[in-house]
């Protein structure tokens, strides 16, 4: 049964959004566009986690060991193979995902609320690691020397906009991709899993297989993730790179109040942490304990989230990837 | 001779270790629930002894009269009023809100009590120490290690021959048959929570005597915990005195090759057993 995806209003929608974004470096000053750029990183973060945790049923809190991992790829490509900046990029996301490969075998011997810790103790791992590693600066980190940053492209204002469209880019790349994922085989099998793992394992979904891919292709796209964050960053620690509260808490919370397990949530959830930020940041530890409140609260209430309490009634749809029974066969 | 007395040393943490684990490892067996924020209550613990050591004047050990009761009622309630409607089959609800207590508490301490580093003091009781042949032992660590024999011993005795205890061992078996028997598993539940947060302020109150600890010292905390209830094995409550003894004497040989290495030699352990002996040491249910 194929899903109706030819609503041009849709797909208006979808090109005016993207031509407006796409332009971004003509029409936005600085700050703007730094800020424009954190949000695409931080929503593809949040879209990768939901998609663990919402569609596959895998709920890590050790994401930030893969944003870390990517970063410090990006790092040692560059600085110590002598790698272009472009080409660094894409190979940290897949130099992760082969680190994620033994990593899952270890995480995947525990299930459920333990398998969650289980990835944190793994990304506490690699944080412990790297800090005793001289060459990358150990416990004190390092910095991108200026020859790498300036071989990226000719000027600051060329380089900058070369990071937004690479950050545009892969925020689009995951989220299209999980969209095309989902209304795969591959996506009715997650669902499948996610619902109830052994009626799927019987009629036939090869359930560790799968969660087993989406683990570490999840993983890869993160570390290319991580790569662009300390590309930006130019400077990294352990510290910053492994930190659960960056790349796991905000992801997290970001996903629950938009809304789990579905695409336009952490869209919603995204918007509404940046604008919070914006008028709350002064409170300091109080807008943590906000963010908390508000995302336990939508837990506790509507597990669909935001995007859960404005679609309830309508059965509107940004992302249409449920399968319907058709009307008129 | 260093040697022994790092790994010495590692034992008697270890009894710290197994009362961190013990609450986690009881909530669990009972409820199949894992607290995020288990290690954030230990540090709130630790906190509310300061508190009353700083404003009453009690000895530290002392401020357990009034932090224990104090951390089970709210257990009790906490779970009747708001844990109670995320356990289930989905685990997902009860993982999310716990990791917002953990986030919320960890701010609200850090907003109360700044990011400073505290510790507490015991009086003679922190420099005292018994000799045996060269080696010295602490009186602290060791009352440690005999406070986490004694309550690990008291919960074994309890689950054994009261009738609550039995009730709760049936819960753990299958939470859905119970309620057919005409139990309340709501009371249940709470009561388990009531019992692992008291465990949480022993925990707690002994971690401010032998450790430095800030309002971000919670996740470790419920990582180590963690590790020593699955190096134990999922509901052995001896089993996380000896998980909990692994992980010490890893750290302290760890320490004791290079002080950067304490924490990560004790994960490292870990990640081995959990590869060579994934159910762990002495299991006696699954996962």
């Amino acid at each position: 049964m194929p899903v109706s995806n030819t609503d041009a209003a849709r797909i208006g929608f979808f090109l005016a959004v993207l031509i407006g974004l796409a332009t971004g470096p003509y029409w936005a000053d600085r700050g703007t566009m730094r800020l424009l750029i954190e949000a695409f990183y931080f929503l593809a973060l949040a879209q990768l986690w939901n998609l663990l945790a919402g569609y596959s049923g895998l709920i890590s809190v050790g994401q930030q060991a893969f944003v870390g991992l990517g970063g410090y790829m990006l790092f040692t490509l560059t600085m110590f193979a002598g790698m272009p900046v472009v080409v660094a990029l894409p190979l940290a996301g897949v130099l992760t995902g082969l680190l994620a490969w033994p990593t899952a075998m270890v995480a995947f011997r525990l299930s459920g609320p333990h398998f969650a810790i289980g990835t944190w103790v793994i990304a506490e791992v690699y944080r412990l690691s790297f800090a005793q590693i001289s060459a990358l600066g150990g416990g004190s980190g390092i910095s991108l020397p200026t020859d790498i940053v300036r071989g990226m492209a000719d000027g600051r204002a060329a380089r900058e906009s070369m990071t937004y469209w690479i950050a545009l880019a892969i925020m689009l790349a995951v989220i299209f991709g999980i969209w095309v994922l989902m209304r795969s085989r591959v996506g009715l099998g997650l669902g499948a899993v996610r619902d109830n793992e052994e009626a799927a394992t019987s009629v036939g979904v090869r359930t560790v297989r799968l969660k087993f891919g989406v683990f570490v292709g999840v993983a890869a796209m993160t570390g290319m993730i991580g790569a662009l964050i300390f590309l930006q960053k130019l400077r990294i620690t352990p510290e910053a790179a492994f930190s659960v509260n960056d790349w796991s808490v905000l992801v997290i919370f970001i996903v629950v109040i938009g809304g789990i397990g579905s695409l336009e949530g952490p869209i919603l959830g995204c918007i509404l942490f940046f604008v919070l930020r914006e008028f709350l940041a002064d409170l300091g530890s109080w807008y943590m304990v906000i963010l908390g409140v508000i995302s336990v609260g939508i837990m506790l209430l509507e597990p669909r989230g935001l995007w859960g309490m404005v679609n309830r009634k309508r059965r509107f749809t940004l992302f249409p990837i449920t399968r319907q029974v058709d009307q008129n066969p | 001779m260093e040697w022994i007395n790092a790994i010495v040393q590692g034992i008697l943490l270890g009894g710290l270790y197994a009362l961190f684990a013990a609450g986690l490892s009881l909530m669990f067996g009972v409820m199949r629930f894992v607290n995020l924020a288990h290690g954030d209550f230990i540090v709130a613990g630790a906190f509310g002894a300061l508190l009353l050591f700083e404003r009453l004047g009690l000895h530290p050990l002392l401020t357990l009269v009034i932090v224990l009761p104090v951390m089970a009622v709210f257990g009790y309630v906490g779970q009747r009023l708001v844990l109670n409607r995320v356990v289930g089959r989905d685990i997902l609800p009860s993982i999310l809100v716990t990791f917002g207590f953990s986030v919320i508490l960890q701010n609200l301490m850090l907003e109360q009590f700044s990011a400073d580093s505290q510790r507490l003091s015991a009086g003679a009781l922190d420099t005292a120490s018994f000799a045996i042949g060269t080696l010295s032992i602490g009186a602290v660590p060791l009352l440690m290690f005999g406070a986490a024999v004694a309550v690990l011993g008291g919960l074994n005795w309890f689950f054994g021959h009261t009738n609550t205890g039995r009730l709760l061992r049936a819960t753990s078996d299958d939470g859905e048959i119970i309620g057919l028997m005409g139990a309340d598993r709501r009371h249940l539940f709470a009561v388990a929570t009531a019992i692992a947060s008291a465990v949480v302020a022993i925990a707690g109150v002994l971690m401010a005597v032998k450790t430095n600890f800030d309002p971000s010292a919670g996740p470790i905390r419920l990582l180590f915990a963690f590790e020593a209830v699955i190096i134990g094995g999922l509901g052995s409550l001896w089993g996380t005195l000896v998980g909990g003894i692994i992980l010490g004497v890893a750290q302290g040989i760890g320490a004791q090759i290079d002080p950067g290495l304490q924490i990560l030699a004790g994960h490292i352990v870990f990640l081995i057993i959990l590869v060579v002996r994934p159910q762990g040491l002495f299991p006696k249910q699954k996962g």
